[in-house]
Order: C-alpha cells, then structure tokens, then sequence
C-alpha cells in the first residue's frame, strides 16, 4: 500500500527531525553558560583533546548536566507512554498514578530523617518507586486487571504519600527543606557522572526492552481475552512492559527527581507531531528528552532567579494537562 | 425523602432504609460519642496532665504549666469540632451533587484551589489577615470546584467517578506544581506555608474561631436547605425534572454551600484531606440514603473523626504531634482504596 509506505517514511522522517533536534539542543547546552565556548572547543572537549578552561566547564560541569537531562527526560518519556497507552488514557501518567509520589516520599525521608548521602538517597528512591508499582498493580489486580482500578488507585496511593511527605517537610531543618524540596521539583543542577551512570546504564539496558516489546501494547489495548486469542501471552508481557517502564522511571527520578510532568507530556506531544497509531515509544523518548533540556535552558538563563527545571516543566505541564484533560473527556480517553 | 424512593429502584436503597427510631438511636448515640472524645481531647495531650488538674483548669485557674496546657486545649477541640463537621458536610453534599461515590473536597482539587489562592496571597500581595485567608480560600475552592466539575463532566457519559477523580489529581497536580513554582525562590513563604499545608488545628484561638464560624454556619445552613432538592436528584436528573425540580439550580445552590464550607475550613486548617469521603459513607450505613438524616448526622461524625484524630496524634507520637491531616489521610486513603477495589468495573 502506497500509503502506508507513505506514513511510514513520512515518521521515519520526524522521528529522525526530533532527534536533530535534540543532538542540537544537546550541543547548545553545552556552549552556553557563565563563559560561552564556540562550537570547536565543544567538539575538541568531546573528542577527547585539553582545551584550557573549556575542558573543565564543558567536560566535567555542563556534559554531565546536558547527559543526565537527555537520559533522564528519554526515560520520562518512554515509560510514560508505555503507561498511557497500556492505560488508554493520558492520564495515566507515572507522576498522576502514585509512582513518583512513592520515590519522592523515600527520597524525603531520606534526606531528612537520615541524612543520607546522594547515591544512597537515589538507591531508596528507586526501590520505593518499584515496591508503590508492585503495591498498586497487585491492588489493582482483583477479578481480572483494570486500568481504570488502577488509575483509581494510584490516586489514592499518592494522596496517602503526599502527605507523609509534607509530614516530613514540616519537622525538617532549613537547610534540609530546600534541599528537600529542590529534589522534590526536580533538578538536574550539579550532576556528576557518578550520578549520571546508573541511569545510563539502565536505560542502555531497558529502552531496547521497551521498544521490542512496544509492538504488544496495541494488541494488550484490545483486552485481554482477545490479546490472548491472538497468541499474546498476556500476563507475562504485561509484567515485562510495567516492570522496565518502572524501572526506567525509577532510576530516572533517583538520578534528577521527578521532573513535573515531563512523563506526562511527551506522549501526547509526540503522538501530535508523528500521527496517532504509530509507535509511540521512541518519539516520545526524543520529546521528553527535548523538553527536559529545553527547559533546563530557559531556567537557567531566561529569568532573575535560576529555577531548577522542575519548575519551568511544572509550570508549562499545568496548562497542557488542563488542556488535554478537555480534550479526552470530549473524546472519550486514548492519547 | 425515603417515602418518594421506591424501594424497586434499586437494592441498595432498600438495603439502606432506616427506620426513625434506628436513626434516633444512631444520633443519640454520636453525640454521646463526640462527648465522649471532647472530654478525652481536652484531658489528653502532648503533656500528660492528671484529673485533678483539669478539674482545677476547668473551673478557672491558670496558674500551673498543666491548667495553662487544658485551657488551651480547649478552643482546640472545638476548633477540630467545626473543621471536622464543616468537611464532613462537604463531602456529604459533593458526594449527592455530583452522584459520585469518590467525591471529597481533596481528591477533587478543591483544597488545592484554595491552598493556590492563599499561597498567591502570601506571596504577591503580603496578606496575612486570616480574614482575607478565608474569602480568598473560597474564591479559590469555588474556581477549582467548577472547573473540575465541567471538565469531569464533559464528554458522552458525563461526570463519572473515574472522570471526575481524574480531573481533581490532574488539578491538584497542576496546582501543586504552580504552588511549588512560587514558593521555591522565597524561603520565607515556605516556611509559613509548609506548615499551612499539612492540616492541622494546633494553631486554634477563640479569635480564629469567632472568624470562621459565620462562614461554616452559612455553609452548613445551605446545604441542609438543599438537602430535599439533593434527594430528588439522587433519582436522576430526568426523573427529578419531572417532579419539578429545577435541576441546575439545586445543584448550583448545594455545590455553593459545599465551597463555602470547604473553602472556609481549608482556609483555617489547611487541606485536611478524606474526612469528607470517608464519613458519609460510614452515616450511609448507619442512617441510610435521606440526606435530611444524613447531613447532620455526617456533621456529627465528621466532628467526631477529626476530634479523635486530633487526640491521636497528639498522643502516638509524644513529645511531638502528628497533624491531623496526616491521621485522617492515613485513615482515608486506604477507606478510598477499599471503595475503588468494591466497585465493578464497569461502574468505574
């Protein structure tokens, strides 16, 4: 069919345009800041040469920041849609669904009550984002899987943890607070590799199991008997996608805190851009990671304050929740 | 309005009809209760204060450390009395406006909207006269409220449970990050709102009370004054029309006196989540569907609930206390759960 070869060129065509994109957002990151540097010392910086002055501040300052907010948004992203598209709703988020709230708690309590380190803090954050997972799936999973249970669920899950977060909050020191708080919003300020490697390395490992086992998402949206009927094994992939979509947004939010919404936005930003029924999984990796840099940026140079990305993302998600909120219900749900 | 419910329309309804002298029964014995926990709130506390001594506050003396400590538990406990019947009510009454069993001021976003418009406050425009808190907490509940109720309800199906339950975390987060937005830069305003936030009634004076009760007994006044026209809905619009009730309007009229309540409440106490879902689904049981019965005797509970919660925290976790807020959330959530996990699924 000639259109559909069409399509298909036509999406290879944005999927490659976005990732552009972000190769070039990439590289502006790491030119501006403080002291500008042109585009030659950044390649002969990544090339591996001693430039004075840039090989400190682009090599050991900006590559790590620019590198965590790729990986960190390209995780945001695909788990997200894996989410909402296992879900049929786009909002069916991660950060909507009690997920985050459970690695944000641990993470608190953390830093507050045990003053533990960095990499220690990341380590709770990621077990607790994978045991609010296992604790809302298995919830949910009465007489049969729903999405819509779990949805419900995870609302309520996350309404409990908010508020032993704000618990935390208020018997914390100052000092404590803001560290706290700017975990909670999520920031990518001051990343080093050794915080940058665990998420390198998980999403080196998950993302290819993601995107193979996209294809069954589709076939898993037309319910379970049928999915079955058509040779899908359907609690064993079901369990494949939840656990590396988990695991992808755990170890992501370990290493930047959860970035407000950025799971939430990027499929249905990318499910504008390359047309609905494709596969969603890697344009929307391409977009979060966009959108995570991008914001980083404006946070970082477009007011008086610094603002950690969390806020800008924050603030740019609430307008297009309340916008696709509208939109789905006249709809009737699916991104 | 039990006579006009054919007991045919569905089993629950006539699962849940009471008779006067159950109902009576029921009432007599929660306020025994409430009683009960007000003379517990008042004696029990962070300090551990002996009989005599509250006997000697009671009657008028403020000298020793423990006689001081009563005293001031006193505007406390009726602080929480009034937070806690003024949510309760809430609850009630959004629970029969928009015929949806998950409806509670928090899980709908309304707090949030009233905690955005104080934080707003705070920040932009210096206020700090908690009688402003509390017109602009209303203001900002009843934003919230109608705007999560036309988004919930938009769409073929109208407002369902999960719409209408969406649509209140996707606006609580959308409020939370805006809150987070303002506050991180200003370290001041944190510190005030930080504690604002959780739900507490710690902070009670006659004075606050004094200010916010006009406000709770507008609120309550209305919602019981709806509650006929809220039984005709629970029959379903098209059949309420037919008995003559202008729908739109007793909806408005009720959804009013619901915010108002909410609003005011959240604006003393901060957003104390799930008191208003929890409670009428526990009076359903106990005194059936009639809203004449089941708004005050929800108002009763809720009081109730939130007084004992008060003393809770205030006793496990000695020297400190545990906000209110987090109790009836670690009580709330998992009742919201067990709701979810009843429910069919295509009911959902």
């Amino acid at each position: 069919m000639a259109g559909r070869r069409a399509r298909l060129r036509r999406r290879t065509l944005l999927t490659s345009g976005l990732a552009l994109a972000l190769l070039l957002v990439f590289v502006v990151s790491l030119m501006v800041g403080n002291t500008f540097y042109g585009l030659d010392k950044v390649v002969r910086v990544l090339l591996g040469e001693t430039v004075p002055g840039a090989s400190f501040t682009v090599g050991d300052l900006r590559l790590p920041r620019a590198t965590l907010g790729l990986i960190s948004g390209l995780c945001f992203g695909i788990a997200g849609v894996t989410f909402q598209t296992m879900l049929r709703n786009p909002l069916a988020s991660p950060d909507i669904i009690g997920i985050s709230s459970g690695a944000s708690a641990a993470a608190v309590i953390a830093i507050v009550v045990f003053s533990l380190s960095e990499t220690a803090t990341s380590l709770v954050a990621l077990v607790a984002a994978l045991v609010t997972a296992a604790l809302i799936y298995l919830l949910a999973n009465r007489r049969g899987f729903a999405g819509m249970r779990l949805i419900l669920i995870g609302i309520g899950v996350a309404a409990m943890l908010d508020s032993l977060v704000s618990y935390v909050l208020s018997r914390a020191a100052t000092w404590d607070l803001q560290v706290a708080m700017q975990w909670l919003t999520g920031s990518i300020n001051g990343a080093t590799w050794a915080r940058v490697a665990p998420v390198l390395i998980a999403a080196a490992v998950l993302v290819p199991v993601l995107l193979l086992h996209e294809r069954y998402l589709g076939v898993l949206r037309l319910g379970d008997d049928s999915a079955s009927a058509l040779g899908v094994r359907v609690q064993r992939t079901r369990i494949v996608l939840i656990v590396s979509a988990v695991a992808l947004l755990a170890f992501a939010t370990a290493a930047s805190g959860p970035i407000a919404f950025v799971a939430f936005m990027a499929g249905p930003i990318a499910a504008r851009i390359v047309g609905p029924g494709a596969s969603l999984a890697l344009p929307s990796g391409l977009i979060g990671a966009l959108l995570v840099l991008v914001a980083d940026l404006a946070g970082q140079f477009a007011f008086d304050n610094r603002y950690p990305v969390g806020v800008i993302t924050g603030v740019l998600g609430a307008p297009f929740l309340v916008y696709l909120l509208i939109r789905s219900n006249r709809s009737g749900g699916s991104i | 309005m039990s006579p006009t419910l054919p007991a045919a329309l569905s089993p629950d309804v006539a699962r849940l009809r009471r008779s006067t002298a159950v109902r009576l029964a029921w009432l007599g014995a929660g306020l025994a209760v409430l009683a009960l926990l007000f003379v517990l709130s008042v004696a029990f506390g962070t300090r551990i204060v002996s009989v005599s001594d509250v006997i000697s506050a009671l009657g008028g003396d403020q000298d020793g450390i423990a006689q001081a400590a009563v005293v001031k538990r006193i505007p406390r406990t009726v602080l929480a009395l009034l937070i806690g019947s003024a949510l309760a009510l809430s609850g009630a009454t959004m629970q029969a406006v928009t015929r949806n069993p998950l409806a509670d001021p928090g899980i709908l976003g309304v707090s949030g909207g009233a905690a955005l418009a104080v934080v707003t406050g705070i920040a932009f425009f210096g206020m700090s006269d908690p009688f402003l808190y509390i017109w602009v907490a209303i203001g900002g509940a009843a934003i919230a409220a109608a705007f999560v109720y036309t988004v919930g309800s938009l769409g073929r199906d109208g407002a369902t449970p999960l719409k209408l339950a969406l649509a209140g975390a996707a606006i609580s987060a959308t409020f939370a990050s805006l809150v987070s937005a303002i506050l991180l830069p200003r370290a001041d305003v944190l510190t005030i709102f930080r504690f604002w936030q959780i739900g507490g009634v710690g902070g009670a004076t006659w004075e606050r009370i004094g200010i916010i009760t006009p406000f709770l007994l507008a609120g309550a006044a209305i919602c019981f004054f709806s509650a006929r026209g809220m039984n005709m809905l629970a029959l379903g619009d098209d059949l309420a029309a037919g008995l003559g009730e202008n729908v739109l309007r007793a909806r408005l009229i009720a959804a009013a006196g619901a915010v108002l309540l909410c609003g005011a409440a959240t604006a003393i106490a901060g957003p104390i989540g799930f008191v208003g879902l929890v409670v009428p689904h526990l009076c359903r049981l106990l005194v059936g569907t009639d809203l004449r019965w089941l708004l005050p005797f929800s108002a009763l509970v809720g009081a109730a609930l939130l007084v004992a919660a008060d003393v809770v925290g205030r006793v496990i976790a000695r020297p400190q206390e545990i906000e209110v807020g987090i109790i009836t959330a670690f009580i709330g959530a998992p009742f919201f759960i067990w709701i979810v996990r009843r429910q069919r699924v295509r009911e959902l």
